[in-house]
């Protein structure tokens, strides 16, 4: 197998007519998005995420037991604070699970986001020196995260055994949930990684934009404390049907209303196709600001 | 017309340079609160920009700078070229763009072949991860297919000689190791077209030799190769035909000779070579100084250039402090590129001067000089009593050396590059009485 792919190899560099053209143009204003090219680069894709992953507890004393630590200790402070002295809803669940349940896709997407918006900045070195499609840099970023998302899952699923919480079967629809974080978390983080190039408030910006945002999204409270039109209006944050899908899918609350998810979903898909269309239009000039 | 590698037509690249000027040659980043100021004016800019009237930009001149411009030029299959030229001129900016890395402003490229550009060894490198971790790493970053670098995995490893340490964080690695392994990942990217930019000014000089040797290896295969360095010594080695570029604009185009000798006359026009004696750093106690130097014929007429094999003089003026003792006078020849050819001290054939006039002329008769054609710098070195008067860091004077009937035999000679002509007796034996000469 592996010698015929190398003979193929050698027949096109004998062929004239194969060998692979490059037009260098310069191009202005919106340019076309070359997702097969992404395509083409599939490799280097795989080994910029593994590197992430390699690297991310490199000399660290807890390693991968952070992605644990991290979920854990906020639904520890949480439950004390609005669980107990607040005495917050959570639609029947028990408190520590419930916010849980929110904090796992949460913690997801705010260390995707996070990372994905400093990743064009600290990969300054690359973007320099070598040509590929830039959009695997946000993209490999996000995509390491999902090991940690892997693990700390782990995490809920004991949470769910303790409190002897059986999933119900629609925990089937939890990718369908866990795949909107992703678009959305890579939607924000082109968004941001491409204004961090020019413009490098956005690395003081971040911190900021993940607590506020933290706390438009339902994970310390339940949406069901708004209604109608306004609990509707509410998906327009992407992370409020990421967050209720999850509760819905596992713990069988009733906090999932269609519409709701459907605002959601066309949030999520609105934020990540602007994303890369705004970062395919900054992409030329990374390399002379960066 | 398919013998054609890369075109380059009209090739322009157009840099901002205003948040540079602002602040005092500092460049800053664009921060928020400078840009809401023109936030109004933004959306009518991306609407212009929509339209693809982006050019309207090149109307505020004041604020950028075209490091390329009207670049065109053509380069072969096969064809190993050299660019040369000053900081700035423009020569990393061409590479960059040639290399996709960032775009043209105007013009127009087409590459035949896949692509593999080193504008640096060692990119992506993560300290925390394994030499092989990196290898790999490394390998897909230029653009090597995960079983291209399996395959030549052995190979990157032992030209790299670190085949006990490849399991261990390259953070541990000495800097020479780090160093070769990054350029033997590079070294092993095969590409029909190879972008080089300074890779060869790293390491010591036994890795810049191999490197080198690496280098030229990949020329013989046939492969194209574009290579920027500031190493005039490598290019000329190395490449068949160059490229000058000054400010921007390609000077000159052609065989790699031609091209680098009006180079280097430029740049020593450049530098002042009449006022570049007193100019020039120099050490030593004084006490005898060199004040000029040039050229003379037999008849002691003062030359420009001589032919190969003629004795030419060289004259060295000076002036001494009164008591001198046991001076002995130094006289270097190189070639434009630095590389040496002879240092020949008065000391080497038992002479040595005393009691200097307060000022005179030394000089020495380079008896049948085996130079072949062209130019050649001279360096000067004064030593009084064992102790250093005078040494002027630099050419004192450029000798040129024309052709001449060296061998008398009407026949020029090696018209490759070689520094020196060598006079020979030939003689045809067999192989016996070779044999018996080695015994005897």
């Amino acid at each position: 197998m592996k010698s015929n792919s190398t003979d193929a190899a050698v027949a096109i560099q004998v062929d004239k007519s194969l060998i692979p053209l490059t037009v260098i143009d310069p191009s202005s204003g919106w340019v076309a998005l070359k997702l097969g090219e992404l395509w083409e680069y599939r490799e280097l894709l795989y080994f910029l995420t593994w590197r992430e992953i390699k690297v991310r507890y490199k000399q660290t004393a807890l390693g991968a037991a952070w992605a644990i630590i991290q979920p854990l200790f906020t639904m520890l402070v949480f439950s004390l604070f609005f669980g107990r002295l607040a005495k917050v809803p959570s639609d029947g669940i028990p408190y520590p699970l419930f916010t849980l349940a929110g904090l796992i896709p949460w913690t997801f997407f705010s260390n995707g986001l996070t990372q994905s918006s400093n990743s064009l900045v600290s990969s300054a070195n690359l973007i320099s020196k070598v040509y590929f499609p830039r959009l695997t840099i946000p993209l490999s970023a996000v995509l390491s995260g999902v090991v940690d998302f892997a693990i700390s899952f782990i995490l809920l699923v004991g949470m769910m055994a303790f409190y002897r919480q059986a999933p119900p079967l629609r925990c089937l629809y939890l990718p369908a949930f866990f795949f909107m974080a992703f678009v959305t978390a890579l939607g924000v983080g082109l968004w941001l990684s491409a204004l961090n190039v020019e413009y490098r408030d956005v690395r003081y910006t971040v911190p900021f934009l993940t607590q506020f945002w933290m706390f438009a999204t339902p994970i310390a409270y339940p949406s069901s404390m708004l209604h109608g039109i306004w609990r509707t209006l509410y998906g327009l944050n992407p992370m409020v049907g990421v967050v209720e899908g999850f509760r819905w899918a596992l713990l069988g609350t009733n906090t999932a209303p269609g519409p709701m998810i459907a605002v959601s979903s066309i949030a999520s898909v609105l934020i990540l196709v602007g994303g890369v269309f705004y970062f395919r239009r900054m992409e030329k000039t990374f390399a002379d600001v960066v | 017309m398919s013998d054609i590698a890369i075109r380059v037509e009209n090739l322009g690249k157009q840099y901002r340079i205003g948040a540079l000027q602002k602040n005092g040659g500092h460049y800053t980043y664009k921060s928020l609160r400078d840009s809401i100021a023109s936030a109004a004016s933004a959306p009518f800019r991306a609407a212009r920009a929509l339209m693809g009237r982006d050019g309207s930009q090149a109307n505020h001149d004041e604020d950028t700078i075209w490091a390329l411009k009207d670049v065109s030029f053509d380069v072969k299959h096969g064809d190993i070229v050299g660019v040369i030229g000053r900081n700035g001129a423009g020569k990393s900016t061409l590479l960059k763009i040639l290399s996709r890395i960032t775009e043209p402003t105007t013009g127009h490229i087409e590459i035949r072949g896949r692509v593999g550009s080193l504008l640096e060894v060692g990119t992506g490198f993560h300290p925390e991860l394994t030499g092989r971790d990196n290898v790999y790493l490394n390998g897909s970053i230029l653009g090597m297919k995960n079983a291209e670098i399996a395959k030549n995995f052995d190979a990157i490893v032992a030209f790299a000689e670190v085949e006990k340490f490849i399991d261990t964080p390259v953070k541990h690695y000495s800097s020479g190791m780090y160093l070769r392994l990054a350029f033997a990942v590079a070294a092993h990217l095969q590409t029909e077209i190879l972008l080089v930019d300074e890779v060869l000014a790293v390491g010591d000089a036994a890795f810049q030799r191999k490197c080198l040797g690496k280098m030229s290896e990949v020329a013989s295969e046939g492969r194209t190769v574009f290579l920027v360095s500031h190493n005039l010594a490598a290019v000329e080695n190395l490449c068949v035909s160059a490229l000058w570029i000054s400010s921007g604009r390609v000077t000159a185009q052609g065989s790699c000779s031609t091209v680098l000798s009006g180079y280097i006359q430029d740049s020593r026009g450049q530098d002042g070579r009449s006022n570049g004696l007193e100019q020039m750093r120099r050490s030593g106690n004084g006490r005898v100084k060199v004040t000029g130097c040039w050229f003379e014929d037999e008849n002691g007429c003062m030359i420009q250039r001589a032919k190969s094999g003629e004795p030419v003089i060289v004259a060295i003026e000076f002036q001494a402090a009164p008591n001198t003792r046991n001076v002995d006078v130094g006289v270097s020849l190189s070639s434009l590129w630095d590389q040496m050819l002879f240092v020949h001290y008065s000391s080497y054939v038992g002479q040595y001067f005393s009691d200097l006039p307060a000022r005179g002329v030394f000089r020495c008769v380079l008896v049948q000089q085996p130079l072949s054609p062209g130019d050649y710098q001279v360096g000067v070195r004064i030593v009084e009593n064992a102790s250093e008067a005078d040494w002027p860091r630099g050419s004192v004077a450029t000798l040129e050396i024309v052709q001449s009937d060296f061998y008398g035999t009407g026949h020029a000679g090696f018209s490759g590059q070689a520094l020196l002509l060598l006079d020979s007796r030939w003689t045809l034996g067999n192989v016996t009485s070779s044999f018996h000469n080695m015994r005897s």
